[in-house]
């Protein structure tokens, strides 16, 4: 692990000596994100949201802690607690606002995240592992935030438990049973309340779990750069600290300005006015919509209206709307590209840039009512979504003709700087 | 580490002495072994997985009872069965006629109206109020509600429009309004479940 001139960590007080030799805790801290793990000299901010998406996390378990010390996880009482939590417990508001705000921050940075991954082929040997612990844990996000959204118990928590968990009851000969297993009854009620509770506070830790190993993966052959072109020397690193602690520091900085300013002048613009409606199974919400962080593959789950052979369109639906994110999965054995970097795969970067505004589009179809055209709006978008993955990236990966690497990063960090006499020019971070 | 030495050194000693097929007493001990473990693990995993279906307070409400006394013709209740909502509708005989009147060949959901309902009391449509697309609510059973352009029901979510048998006339649903299993205990009252 790591590169062979990272710094030795060599404690100097006789106290950490000690506990060194006995658990080589601060150790291990130093050679995962201190002077002792060396980090390409040439990240740019996109690098910032791993970080950002680990501060996220620790903001989402703080104040997630403490809602679940003022809740009530019984349908007769939840949507109360939740009430008085904002208007009784002292700072219950800021707590609140903070958890459900937080949980939007948290899909902000880790689309971003993913973004960076995509466009700069950070799913590439060797670091397959890192992409597939990435979509675990973005699959673990999902399952806990959708879960969050019902403890309230309010008209959409309601409702779109029973949407989502209507997914399950598509599945020819056992959805129903496991429609009915996963609520707990044949609707959502006190059990299904319950055990999403129980779910929804213990997978943030099962979350905290796999970025561990999602960082020891990362760490195996090192952070990823936008060049794409692999470490070669001393010369191309940088210790994380003090280096990337303090520009992720400053990347915090502007993280939580702007959660500040959505948390405290609005806190709601995100959120449904329905669901301050206590839960009633016998009225529907005229508009069930998801969080938006949901939108895109909701759009892909409506998408299907007519039946394709044997398969009805709500089973279609569901399937597609699985497999859009099941695909990911297969993207380092999809693009066979040996060039990492977009910015040296002209071709790609067009396609990429229309994929993302496909999704944008998936999106916007995902949280407007399911009527034309954003029906055909959302077809056409998720076939293209599809067809970007198995078709496109596929025929780029073997006929684009990438433009010439760098040598080296530091070759490539003084071309930037217009200085081509890179033998003459000192290290210019230092 | 001296253990697993140990282990070693005497299961080659057994397999050199006896095991002609190369198989040593020592396999068959840890297969043996591990097997009655993973039985044993995956019979824990049983009532693990199987708490988590309907417990028998919510199996106990499996079944509902509703007085039909006092829903004249054209009338419809919401009630409730297995905690979602469940429509209880007296046809009058120009909703049945019109039920009667389509070709069920045509539908989506081909089905009748007598197999929606009990021989000889046609006029109490008994259905769920789930809409097969989503599971919203469908309007019509309540008192001025919409009933959509076939005079059922209709679901404000995504359009589907039910006609008076209750079947998807209209919109994205795949399937006719679920009717559960229920028989009339009197003249005036039905068990439903």
């Amino acid at each position: 692990m790591s590169f062979p001139w990272a710094e030795q960590y060599t404690p100097k007080h006789p106290a950490m000596q000690w506990i060194d030799e006995k658990l080589p805790l601060p150790r291990l801290v130093y050679n995962a994100v201190g002077a002792g793990y060396p980090v390409p000299r040439n990240l740019n901010y996109f690098w910032n949201f791993g970080v950002l998406a680990g501060l996220a996390l620790m903001i989402q378990i703080v104040t997630g802690v403490i809602m679940a010390m003022h809740y009530g996880a019984n349908t007769l009482v939840a949507f109360g607690t939740v009430e008085q939590t904002m208007r009784d417990v002292n700072a219950g508001w800021l707590m609140r606002y903070a958890h459900a705000n937080g949980a939007s921050f948290f899909f902000i940075v880790v689309y971003l995240h993913i973004f960076r991954g995509l466009y700069f082929g950070s799913y590439k040997a060797p670091r397959e592992m890192v992409w597939l612990l990435g979509l675990v844990i973005f699959l673990l996000m999902m399952a806990t935030a959708f879960m969050g959204y019902v403890l309230p118990w309010g008209q959409m928590s309601y409702w779109g438990a029973k949407v989502i968990t209507g997914l399950f009851g598509a599945i020819p000969v056992v959805g129903e049973p496991i429609q009915t297993w996963l609520l707990g009854g044949f609707a959502p009620g006190n059990a299904s309340l319950n055990r999403f509770f129980s779910l929804h506070f213990l997978l943030p830790f099962v979350i905290a779990a796999v970025v561990i190993l999602h960082i020891w993966a990362l760490h195996i052959p090192g952070s990823s750069n936008p060049t794409g072109v692999e470490v070669k020397g001393p010369q191309d690193t940088v210790p994380f600290h003090p280096y990337y602690t303090a520009k992720d520091g400053f990347g915090a900085g502007v993280f939580l300005i702007l959660f500040a300013v959505l948390l405290f002048y609005a806190p709601n613009y995100l959120g449904h006015p329905d669901n301050y409606i206590e839960a009633n199974p016998l009225s529907t919400p005229a508009h069930i919509v998801p969080e938006w962080y949901f939108w895109p593959f909701y759009a892909i789950l409506r998408a299907f209206t007519v039946d394709f052979f044997f398969i009805p369109a709500k089973l279609l639906g569901v399937l597609a709307m699985f497999a859009s994110i099941l695909l990911l999965f297969f993207l380092p054995w999809l693009d066979t590209s040996p060039v990492r970097s977009g910015s040296y795969r002209p071709t790609f970067k067009k396609f990429f840039w229309i994929l993302i505004i496909d999704v944008l589009i998936l999106g916007y179809c995902g949280g407007a009512p399911a009527a034309e055209p954003y029906v055909m709006i959302s077809q056409v978008a998720a076939a293209y979504y599809f067809a970007h993955f198995l078709i496109i990236l596929p025929l780029i990966s073997r006929f684009e003709k990438p433009l010439p690497l760098p040598n080296s990063i530091t070759e490539a960090v003084l071309a930037n700087h217009g200085r081509t006499d890179g033998e003459t020019v000192a290290v210019p971070a230092e | 580490m001296a253990i697993v030495e140990h282990v070693e050194s005497e299961g080659a000693a057994v397999s050199s002495g006896g095991g002609a097929d190369g198989v040593r007493r020592r396999d068959f001990i840890n297969i043996a072994a591990v097997s009655f473990a993973g039985v044993g693990a995956v019979a824990v995993v049983v009532p693990l997985v199987d708490q988590m279906n309907p417990s028998a307070d919510v199996l106990a409400l499996a079944s509902t009872e509703v007085d039909i006394s006092s829903i004249q013709p054209g009338q419809a209740i919401k009630t409730t069965f297995r905690s979602q909502p469940l429509f209880v509708r007296h046809l009058t005989d120009k909703e049945i006629a019109e039920a009667d009147k389509v070709d069920p060949s045509t539908l989506r959901d081909p089905q009748t109206l007598a197999e929606r309902t009990v021989d000889g009391k046609k006029q109490w449509l008994i259905t769920m109020g789930v809409c097969t697309h989503l599971g919203c609510v469908p309007l019509g059973a309540g008192e001025g509600e919409n009933r959509g352009e076939y005079g059922g029901y209709f679901c404000p979510c995504h359009g589907s429009s039910y006609d008076t048998a209750a079947r998807i006339r209209k919109g994205p649903a795949p399937k006719n309004l679920e009717v559960p299993k229920f028989s009339f205990t009197s003249d005036t009252a039905i068990l439903v479940g």
